[in-house]
């Protein structure tokens, strides 16, 4: 056991864990965030996407020591009192999803990549999702998805 | 339809005691604070929304003026908890976010036999709009009553009744039902607006359960927090035929926390935490003997031909040896499908909660009053006293019917004495899923010298009948099948089948649309020209082309190296055309979809953007069976356990994707989770064939098998 300390989404919190335990089941079942979710538990789906310090990780496959220190953001983090993020604008203006199960992952990483490229071409949206999965097809809105949200956080900055 | 093999649920009759009595209804309905309760007896025997109940849609209007959709219905991302809100608002005369909608539990909603077939849309809907033109026709009662003016004097709108002749009198309808329990039966026949005057159906709305799942809030049955609760994690075996020879749980017990049950074949462990129960189970010691494998992926398809039962005749009309003698060219082909897996996001998950004589369940399924009925049953205890409720479903396609995992967690529940969660891994997902069978279907064919169509024999081994049936006109034809989607009562198949997205049609639209192809060329004319010859099914005949108008090329006799390529269905009636664009790297095998244009006439539209939604949705998903998913096994021996070998379908692979939907009011909404899926086998063979003027005869089409079929060509 040991003290892991880490921000999440904007609060701090300690913990007496089994530092070698994985973020998803930390999130998902000690601090009850379920938004996070389990869908292969080997890194090969994204569903389990959060952000680490700004940058999308798979939370299946990162033990919690490994963001000891660091700022943790799920999708329950992103909006701000109640006003949704433009990511997440977008995906509800597009209807970018169904079953909604990858939603949480597809947005935090679309989150990351955006911060990253904040103007990016299709193909390089389609490139950087490549590996975050969706059973439901819905792969053409939540391109459109991105591609609006990355128009509309530019707007966001300049105004 | 006819002959269809259906999916049944596990007791040919639900068990009387989980109907739900006008009275008990009541009493529910006054829990939640009245309103009114509209009795709705539908007749169709046709419909699958069917009794046990003697009524069977409700709906609620409650003092604060909103209105509560009651559904046995599932919300698994195909979209009806915003398309049966829309529909009930229309009817309603109220705004479609004064809808609430509650689904899929046991106790509040009318019974329903289970969401699949595309049937919500359909049949549910229909009975919906008729409860709910029936509640109209009751406020108007009211209101006359109250306004006292004559009922014809006055109209509904946005959640009140008002004099059409002073429009200052008005009353709102929550005024009218003040909260109370209010219970009206209708007799005499109300119908439900004409589609002329939907003002919400019709148009495109965004989801209204998109803000819940952009922000996590959102649950899921993996995302019910119970006090107490425990984590199981299963004991497995590596293969279905596998034979547990020994086991040591002494390493496993010494994890702490840990609850180590064994009941039986039921070997769990059990802890606060999932991933701590999972270590505990790592630590089981356990000895498996497993039997020589008879059969493989490679082995299937003959060893299906071998076990088939005996025939069943579909449709027979004409006489197929008077067929033959008329043809001029004659046809045999052999297609063949693998298994596939469902592989929804969510894998399956239940939670049981029992508390003395009563309990509750929280499961991801499609089939909600089944889960009822068995858990009941495993329990011993009173449907009445299961309450299954069904939160968000992460995508079922057809693979959560059978409820396994809720057994299990209510297995677990009663002998750990606390709330279980079980919530199977990607592992168990695709081991205990219900693969879409893999199928083999032999067609044969004949042209005469005037290129018609004069005999079509066509064997479906295992796929399933529907779809099956031609709709060109071919004077003589005879469909049989042997074996279901189910199995059809054989044990052919090494592991659990069952429905998946468009069940049956996925491998006969592949074969009958192939078929048809290979008859175009042979024939010397265009797909859609050989096509519009055979057919005066005027809805078939328009959506083939509008689909080639979108599509915008002139179709010629393939193979023309441009990669064209054309299917259409009637699936249950949804008509759908689609056409699409391939390159095929010779060298690699690899086929490259750069674009699919898909008509489809689906009766009236409910939500224009939510059908164009699930028709891509359809084409993305169809992608993956036809292009890579397959499932690999030896025995009972599950090969492809997650997502590294088996490949779903991803966004580098999307083609551009451009949908017409064909505007038929006159017909009511019919299913549109389904249709688009099926033509996806034929249409890309078809485009592949104009590409290289190779045939594929088995999906789905890998580089490999593209390589081994150009290499055979030339050879």
């Amino acid at each position: 056991m040991a003290t892991i300390q880490f921000k999440l989404n904007g609060k701090p919190v300690a913990l007496e864990v089994d530092e070698e335990r994985m973020l998803l089941w930390i999130l998902r079942t000690d601090l009850e965030l379920t938004g996070v979710k389990y869908g292969c538990g080997e890194g090969l789906c994204g569903a389990c996407t959060v952000l680490v310090n700004e940058e999308a990780v798979l939370s299946c496959q990162t033990p919690v020591k490994a963001v000891n220190g660091a700022e943790v953001v799920t999708v329950e983090g992103l909006a701000q009192n109640g006003k949704l993020h433009p990511i997440q604008q977008a995906f509800v203006y597009h209807d970018a999803l169904q079953c909604g199960f990858c939603t949480p992952g597809l947005i935090l990483k679309a989150y990351s990549f955006l911060a990253e490229n904040p103007q990016p071409t299709q193909d390089e949206i389609i490139a950087s999702m490549d590996d975050n999965l969706c059973r439901c097809g819905s792969h053409v809105r939540i391109v459109q998805a991105v591609q609006t949200a990355a128009k509309h956080m530019k707007e966001g900055k300049q105004g | 339809m006819k002959n269809e093999k259906y999916v049944k649920p596990p007791h040919p009759h639900p068990a009387i005691s989980s109907q739900m009595t006008r009275r008990e209804f009541l009493k529910r309905m006054g829990l939640l604070g009245g309103g009114i309760a509209v009795y709705v007896s539908v007749g169709d025997p046709s419909s699958w929304a069917q009794k046990p109940t003697d009524f069977n849609a409700f709906l609620r209007i409650g003092a604060d003026g909103r209105v509560t959709c009651f559904t046995g219905k599932i919300e698994m991302g195909q979209g009806v908890i915003t398309s049966l809100a829309q529909m009930l608002a229309d009817e309603l005369g109220v705004t479609l976010a004064s809808v609430d909608m509650v689904m899929g539990d046991t106790l509040l909603c009318p019974y329903d036999r289970g969401t699949f077939g595309s049937l919500s849309t359909k049949y549910f809907g229909a009975t919906l709009r008729q409860a709910a033109a029936e509640a109209r026709a009751v406020l108007i009662q009211m209101a006359a009553e109250k306004l006292r003016v004559p009922p014809q004097q006055l109209n509904i709108n946005n959640g009140q009744v008002i004099d059409s002749q002073n429009t200052n009198r008005s009353v709102p309808y929550a005024q009218l039902t003040e909260g109370k329990i209010i219970e009206r039966d209708l007799k005499q026949s109300v119908s439900p607006l004409p589609a002329s005057r939907h003002t919400i159906s019709g148009k495109a709305t965004g989801r209204i359960d998109a803000r819940q799942k952009v922000t996590g809030e959102a649950r899921f049955s993996g995302d019910i927090r119970l006090p107490g609760m425990m984590y199981a994690k299963i004991l497995r075996p590596p293969a279905h035929d596998a034979i547990l020879r020994s086991v040591n749980l002494e390493h496993a017990k010494k994890v702490s926390g840990v609850k180590v049950i064994r009941d039986g074949d039921l070997i769990a462990t059990l802890h606060k935490y999932p991933d701590e129960a999972q270590k505990a189970l790592d630590k089981i010691i356990v000895e498996w003997e497993q039997p020589e494998p008879k059969v493989d992926n490679r082995t299937i398809f003959d060893h299906l031909l071998h076990s088939a039962p005996p025939a069943e005749i579909i449709t027979q009309n004409g006489n197929i040896e008077t067929g033959r003698n008329l043809a001029a060219h004659t046809f045999e082909s052999l297609y063949l499908n693998h298994y596939v897996a469902h592989a929804p996001m969510e894998p399956h998950t239940a939670v049981v909660q029992i508390e003395g004589q009563k309990a509750t369940v929280w499961a991801s399924t499609q089939t909600p009053f089944w889960a009822q009925q068995e858990v009941a049953r495993k329990l011993g205890l009173a449907p009445r006293d299961v309450r299954v409720i069904t939160p968000f479903v992460g995508g079922g396609f057809g693979g959560k019917t059978r409820n396994q995992q809720v057994i299990e967690a209510a297995r677990l529940a009663r002998l750990a004495g606390k709330p279980v969660q079980v919530a199977w891994t990607r592992k168990e997902e695709f081991f205990y899923d219900t693969f879409r069978p893999a199928a083999v279907i032999k067609v044969r064919s004949g042209l005469d010298r005037d290129h018609r169509i004069v005999y079509w024999d066509y064997d479906n081994y295992f796929a399933g009948s529907r779809s099956s049936e031609p709709f060109y006109d071919i004077a003589n034809q005879r469909v049989a099948a042997r074996g279901g989607w189910m199995g059809g009562g054989s044990q052919a198949h090494p592991f659990a089948v069952g429905a998946w997205r468009g069940p049956g049609s996925n491998s006969n639209v592949f074969a009958m649309e192939s078929q048809i192809d290979i008859m175009a060329a042979a024939a010397g004319m265009d797909p859609l020209t050989f096509r519009l010859s055979h057919l005066t099914d005027k809805r078939m005949r328009i959506v083939l082309q509008a689909a080639a108008e979108k599509f915008g090329h002139r179709f010629a006799k393939a193979p023309t190296k441009r990669g064209f390529g054309m299917a259409c269905t009637d699936y249950k009636g949804t008509y759908v055309a689609t056409m699409a664009e391939v390159k095929v790297d010779e060298k690699s095998g690899v086929i490259g979809v750069q674009r699919v244009v898909c008509a489809q006439d689906t009766g009236e539209v409910i939500n224009p953007d939510g059908v164009r939604l699930q028709i891509e949705g359809c084409i993305i998903m169809g992608l993956g069976y036809v292009l890579r998913e397959e499932i690999r096994f030896r025995g009972g021996k599950i090969i492809d356990e997650n997502f590294d070998t088996y490949e779903l379908p991803r966004f580098s692979w999307l083609p551009k994707i451009e949908t017409v939907l064909v505007d038929n009011p006159a017909i009511p909404p019919q299913g549109c989770g389904e249709p688009a899926i099926t033509p996806m086998g034929a249409v890309i063979a078809n485009a592949v064939y104009d590409a290289i003027g190779v045939r594929l005869y088995e999906l789905p089409m890998t580089p490999a098998r593209i390589k081994k079929a150009i290499t055979k060509n030339s050879g």
